[in-house]
């Protein structure tokens, strides 16, 4: 197990290395904002004793290095700072010192909603997927891979919205079966807010069974072309046999790489998504505050969707190496 | 009762190209007695392997029977369900293929994959068949055969391999093996002993056999009767000795006079004379690693020198060397008694001009996007300086000089050409830089054995022309024999011995080049069986080749 | 409850059926292969097939008005979608049999091999070139263009409240919806043409310049773009849009300019990947080699040797970026963040128009409104990878 061991702690490093650098590219790019952060929420008219509060309170007289360290150890340590929509609330009002809401406050409900909906979405869509994918590869060539083919072609290529829309139009609005906007609150049962979150996720369904479905039929079809499949069926296996037991062991590599890039892939998926069903996520925060450039949020929410593709990226990696047994039983 | 076992009749096979079904076998016959050993040669492409399959009644993706009739032991094999055919392959019928490295599962152990057929078809108990195996194993030679079993397929040599996947076709005692060209990756060395062990199972046990070649002397040893093809036709089919000794067909008779091709001997070089490459102690090293230690050796002009190894012998890597690709650590490298300097980007024009290459796969050493046109003239262009007219005027003489109609080939694509036009036109881009000094880099082992020897003809009448060296690197003694003035013999990275070719061919000579020179097939069919009497079983293969570190 | 009885009936019945079907077929045929050797899982399909096609084409049939009066927009929605279909299949037929008989003889040849749906891709990507060049003459009115009647509703009957001089009706500050989706075609796929050929000019070079040279400068180059690849597209796109929309202020034009250059810069870094490593599986052939020894410079060796060979993959990958490039491009629109009005764009469009949808039940038009939009992106992007596909298909076939 040691040279395995070995990798996979090179590649967490790596995968912690990247979140860093990561980290300092998004400071950088929030910091070549134009002026300052001040002056930018405020607009012109601001007076500048206000300019000033604001920029000492959110310590923007700091040298950026010492900014971007403190930022970072705030990060590290689960506090992101302070919400601008608030500050610029707050000194509008004259009030210094209220009730402030931190962007980790913010940000923690939305980001468990977001979990939630990934969640329902990944349940769905994984067994349906990696199913159909397999029998796609099984069933090559023939009308029901040419069907499917076609069909998942067209849900990769629709942009998110047009494939809410289509299923608003179905199931919310001439069928009335599920609601078409997701209201949903803090103290929800699970039953009423899997069925308020049932239309986005099945959106996200359709986009990432698309992707996942076609990835897992190419790594069956490639797998099957291999020379010990084929010396599997001349030992006169039986079919099912060959493919649990030969084939199966191998694709697993594969099979979950395609899972976890998809996930990956959710990532950028929800956001789309949520504003369409408005969709109290991490996604809509986003790019609501994106709109109201309220740059501690929306540095915040990049941090979290990047660390989450990373940490994607790197499980598929890990897991592709443990499951490679020209790796596990070393020479 | 019939001692027939399989019975193939104007079987006809298509393949799918381009949305059409263009024929792979053109209606052959085929029938097997039990206990028989058959061989198919054939150049590739012949249909060998497709036609191997049929008798299994099998057929890949994208070939199909268009038919005829096979039968095994008296079943109709086309007419029989998925279900029966199942329940004969593996357990009557068994197949071992040409990688035995792909054809394993790399998830599973050898000895659970050695046991599956026996315990799927209820042949055999899971234990018993697992000591069968364990005593298939001894009975193979392979070392460690209590352990070697309990091995992941990534943990064993790709000799000890496919002599396991034979153990794994006799698993079930079938009554026909096929042998997908078994030994073709394999080292000659290596070879030996699976065709040995090959044999000795195959007799033992009295099964039938199909074995698929393209090595006439392989099949010489192996097979009771040969059968040769030709794009899917049957050219001819007679007992081993009189196929070998009375060939009738043209086509067979070509193949036979290859191997017999072989030029002049040279009168010795003077002594004083300055050769036109001197190696000078060259050590290389990839990153750390030396791969070439000390060697030297001389090129002379006209003179052809042979390197000779296996695989990772250092061959290719003494090219690199003197090409400039990688500078080495320690020596040098002389052109007409001048030093060179060791990067090829710090060599002058003229000296990149008098070393010139040919290489292995005329496909990747041949732009595809190009026309011959184009390959050949642009080194015309890049050191003549030669335009327009005067440089089509000189590629249409380069391509007269390698036997290839001007007109016809000028504007071709290289996908538009077989292999050994292909090769032809690696050569007239050599020629056309006019060096002194050409390194032909297995050059013939790629292609049929027909085209090959036209390759050598040419390479060799150009040599007496042009007053060409070649450095010639081989791992085919046949080529050697054939095309070579000294020969240079090359082991891990050293040279073991070099002398003329005349003495090398004599004893006595070191242990290793006696190795390699003993384990190259012979037309003989009974060189095997010689061969193994002289060395006696302990001194096969592996042992043989530990003893001498 | 019911309908999931209905459905859990109906699946039995197909199983049986399935059962049903390869003994029957088994017993007509006298044991046939086909039967014989069929899977039960085949048989199921079939049937499930069959069911699936007898539903749809009794729900095609099914009548649009209730007795009272009132439509019903679902059988519309449906025979809309099937006509659609329907005729794009038959067009993409028309367009392919056109292309076996006129042409030169490689095009000719090229359309005698191709799939319907490529020629359909084909047909599709030539109609929205078309729009795009021609919007202008194509266009009744400009994109701009303010009418005073407000939300007319499409259909052009005055009755219903529409406008016969706006074939799809007006938006909520009167512009000619006709007009919007066909400038949408010059705008949204121009921008994204545009922005794609950036993505390639810049990632391709630098790409085939690390193949070739290697070394620090591969190194450096390929390790900042692993960083860059890691955060996602999107997600990095919307935080750069929003410092550009600082950097901006008021030009809403210059922000449009920003975007094209925030999504070439974000996108060459996957055309840069790619690149390098067709780049790199060329440089290792003996061709390269071969010249390279011949003492060829650098120009020569990526303009003459490495590029020639690179085109197939790098077409292919153009049509998939052009895809990405276009759905970031209307994503951003439709978030708000994209391009920028007055310029007429179907990303907004659909944002704007999207409450519509809700209005199914009364006015199935106007419903369909939004999704005219979403949709002219999705067959766009849908047309282009059909064509990827089929390139891919070819180039992967004719290695085998």
């Amino acid at each position: 197990m040691n040279p395995v061991l070995k990798i996979i702690l090179q590649r967490l490093a790596l995968g912690l290395l990247t979140l860093f650098i990561v980290s300092i590219v998004i400071f950088t790019a929030v910091n070549m904002l134009p002026g300052d952060f001040a002056e930018a929420i405020l607009g012109q008219g601001a007076t500048p004793e206000a300019v000033d509060a604001i920029r000492r309170d959110l310590g923007l007289d700091q040298h950026p290095v010492a900014r971007y360290l403190d930022w970072l150890a705030g990060a590290v340590q689960g506090d992101l700072g302070n919400s601008f929509a608030q500050a610029n609330f707050a000194s509008f009002v004259g009030a210094d010192s209220g009730v402030r809401v931190t962007v980790a406050q913010q940000i923690a409900p939305r980001f468990a909603n977001t979990m939630f909906l990934a969640g329902v979405t990944a349940a769905i869509a994984v067994p349906f997927a990696i199913t159909l994918g397999i029998l796609a590869a099984l069933y090559r060539n023939s009308v029901f891979d040419k069907a499917a083919n076609i069909t998942t072609l067209t849900s990769i290529s629709s942009p998110e919205f047009f494939l809410a829309y289509v299923l608003i139009l179905f199931l919310a609005v001439l069928n009335p079966v599920l609601p078409s906007l997701s209201n949903i609150y803090a103290d929800m049962g699970f039953g009423e807010r899997l069925q308020k979150t049932l239309l986005p996720a099945l959106t996200l369904t359709l986009v990432v069974t698309a992707h996942m479905m076609r990835m897992t039929r190419a790594a069956i079809i490639n797998l099957l072309a291999s020379p010990y499949i084929e010396m599997a069926r001349l030992k006169g296996i039986k079919p099912m046999r060959v493919i649990v037991r030969h084939a199966l062991p191998n694709a697993l590599a594969p099979i979950i790489n395609v899972i976890a890039l998809n996930l990956a892939y959710l990532i950028t998926g929800v956001v789309v998504v949520e504003v369409v069903f408005v969709y109290p996520g991490i996604g809509q925060l986003f790019v609501d505050s994106v709109k109201i450039r309220d740059i501690p949020v929306v540095q915040a929410c990049c941090l979290i969707f990047a660390a989450a593709y990373i940490l994607l990226n790197l499980t598929a990696d890990i897991l592709s190496i443990l499951s490679n047994p020209r790796l596990r039983h070393k020479k | 009762m019939t001692d027939t076992l399989v019975e193939m009749r104007d079987i006809r096979i298509e393949g799918r190209a381009d949305e059409t079904w263009m024929p792979i076998i053109k209606g052959v016959d085929l029938t097997l007695k039990k206990g028989e050993v058959l061989g198919l040669i054939g150049e590739s492409g012949a249909g060998k392997s497709t036609l191997g399959l049929a008798a299994m009644g099998f057929c890949r993706d994208g070939v199909r029977i268009a038919g005829g009739s096979v039968s095994f032991d008296g079943i109709d094999l086309l007419a029989a369900s998925a279900e029966q055919k199942r329940r004969l392959l593996g357990k009557r019928i068994a197949y071992v293929a040409q990688s035995a490295a792909a054809s394993f599962n790399p998830a599973h152990k050898l000895i659970d994959q050695h046991v599956e057929a026996p315990v799927q078809h209820g042949v055999m108990a899971r234990a018993e068949s697992e000591q069968d195996g364990i005593e298939l194993y001894r009975k193979l030679r392979l070392p460690n055969p209590d352990e070697i079993g309990f091995r992941y397929p990534h943990q064993v040599s790709g000799g000890q391999l496919q002599r396991a996947m034979t153990a794994m076709a006799m698993a079930c005692r079938p009554d026909l093996i096929i042998f997908d060209e078994p030994t073709t990756a394999l080292d000659v060395t290596t070879q030996i002993e699976v065709l040995a062990s090959i044999r000795q199972i195959v007799e033992e046990f009295d099964t039938a056999a199909i074995y698929i070649t393209h090595d006439l002397a392989v099949v010489a040893q192996m097979a009771d009767r040969i059968k040769v093809l030709l794009r899917g036709d049957e050219v001819e089919e007679a007992d081993t000795r009189e196929m070998l000794s009375h060939p009738k067909q043209d086509y067979t008779k070509s193949l036979w006079a290859v191997r017999e091709f072989q030029r002049p001997p040279k009168p010795p070089v003077a002594e004083d004379a300055t050769p036109v490459v001197s190696v000078q102690g060259v050590t290389a090293a990839y990153g750390k690693i030396d791969v070439l230690h000390n060697v030297s050796f001389d090129i002379h002009e006209g003179r052809t020198v042979a390197v000779v190894g296996e695989s990772g012998s250092g061959k290719s890597t003494t090219a690199r060397v003197i090409t400039g690709l990688l500078p080495p650590r320690m020596g040098g490298i002389e052109l007409d008694g001048e030093a060179l300097p060791p990067d090829y980007r710090q060599r002058s024009k003229d000296q990149l001009r008098q070393v010139q290459m040919i290489y292995q796969m005329a496909d990747t050493a041949l732009n595809p996007r190009k026309t011959v046109g184009e390959i050949v003239g642009r080194p015309v262009e890049f050191y003549m300086g030669l335009r327009g007219r005067k440089k089509r005027d000189r590629v249409a003489q380069l391509l007269d000089q390698i036997e290839l109609p001007a007109g016809e080939f000028i504007d071709r694509l290289p996908s538009e050409m077989s292999g050994g036009q292909k090769q032809r036109i690696g050569i007239a881009r050599a020629l056309a830089a006019e060096p002194k000094f050409i390194i032909c880099d297995e050059v013939t082992s790629a292609l049929d054995q027909l085209v090959a020897e036209g390759i050598l003809k040419l390479l060799a009448r150009l040599q007496d022309e042009l007053k060409l060296s070649y450095m010639f690197i081989t791992h085919d003694l046949a080529t050697v024999r054939s095309i070579a003035d000294e020969v240079v013999v090359m082991k891990d990275g050293e040279v073991v011995e070099q002398g003329p070719k005349l003495d090398m061919f004599r004893p006595p000579h070191h242990a290793y080049t006696d190795l390699l020179l003993s384990s190259v097939p012979e037309m003989d069919p009974d060189w095997l069986t010689n061969l193994l009497a002289e060395r006696g079983v302990d001194n096969l293969g592996d042992a043989a080749v530990d003893k001498m570190g | 409850m019911s309908v999931w009885l209905t459905l859990l009936i109906a699946l039995a019945a197909i199983a049986a059926g399935g059962w049903a079907l390869r003994f029957a077929g088994q017993k007509l045929t006298g044991n046939k292969p086909v039967f014989r050797d069929m899977p039960y899982a085949v048989a199921f399909g079939y049937v499930l097939g069959a069911a699936v096609l007898v539903f749809a084409v009794w729900y095609f049939f099914q009548p649009t008005m209730t007795e009272q009066g009132t439509p019903v927009a679902g059988v519309m929605f449906f025979r809309w979608a099937v006509q659609a279909f329907i005729g794009f299949a038959v067009a993409a037929y028309l367009f392919r049999l056109l292309g076996r008989h006129v042409g030169t003889a490689g095009s000719r040849k090229m359309f005698r091999q191709m799939p319907l749906t490529a020629s359909f891709g084909i047909l599709v990507i030539l109609i929205y070139a078309f729009l795009a060049v021609f919007a202008g003459v194509l266009a009744p009115y400009g994109q701009a263009e303010v009418f005073q009647q407000v939300n007319a509703l499409p259909g052009g009957n005055a009755a219903t409240g529409g406008n016969p001089d706006h074939l799809l009706g007006t938006d909520q500050i009167g512009r000619d919806l006709l007009s919007r989706l066909i400038y949408g075609a010059q705008n949204t796929v121009g921008i994204a043409f545009a922005t794609t050929c950036l993505a390639f000019f810049l990632g391709g070079s630098l790409g085939f310049l690390a193949a070739t040279l290697q070394g620090w400068f591969d190194q450096v180059l390929s390790r900042a773009v692993d960083v860059l690849m890691a955060i996602p597209s999107l997600i990095f796109a919307l935080l750069l849009m929003t410092i550009a929309s600082a950097w901006a202020g008021s030009e809403k034009w210059l922000l449009t300019v920003y975007m094209v250059i925030i999504i070439a810069v974000i996108d060459s870094t996957r055309v840069f990947r790619l690149a390098r490593a067709v780049g790199m599986n060329i440089v290792v052939m003996d061709y390269i080699e071969a010249a390279k020894l011949r003492g060829e410079g650098l120009r020569y060796l990526i303009f003459r040797e490495i590029l020639p060979n690179a085109t197939a993959p790098l077409l292919a990958e153009f049509g998939l970026r052009f895809c990405f490039v276009f759905l970031t491009i209307a994503s951003l629109s439709f978030l708000g963040v994209g391009i920028q009005p007055p310029l007429a764009d179907w990303g907004t469009m659909v944002r704007d128009l999207a409450q519509f949808i809700n209005f199914a039940a009364f006015s199935p038009l106007t419903a369909a409104l939004p999704l005219m939009a979403a949709g002219a992106i999705a067959l766009l992007t849908v047309a282009v990878n059909f064509v990827v596909d089929w390139m891919l298909y070819r180039s992967s076939g004719l290695k085998e």
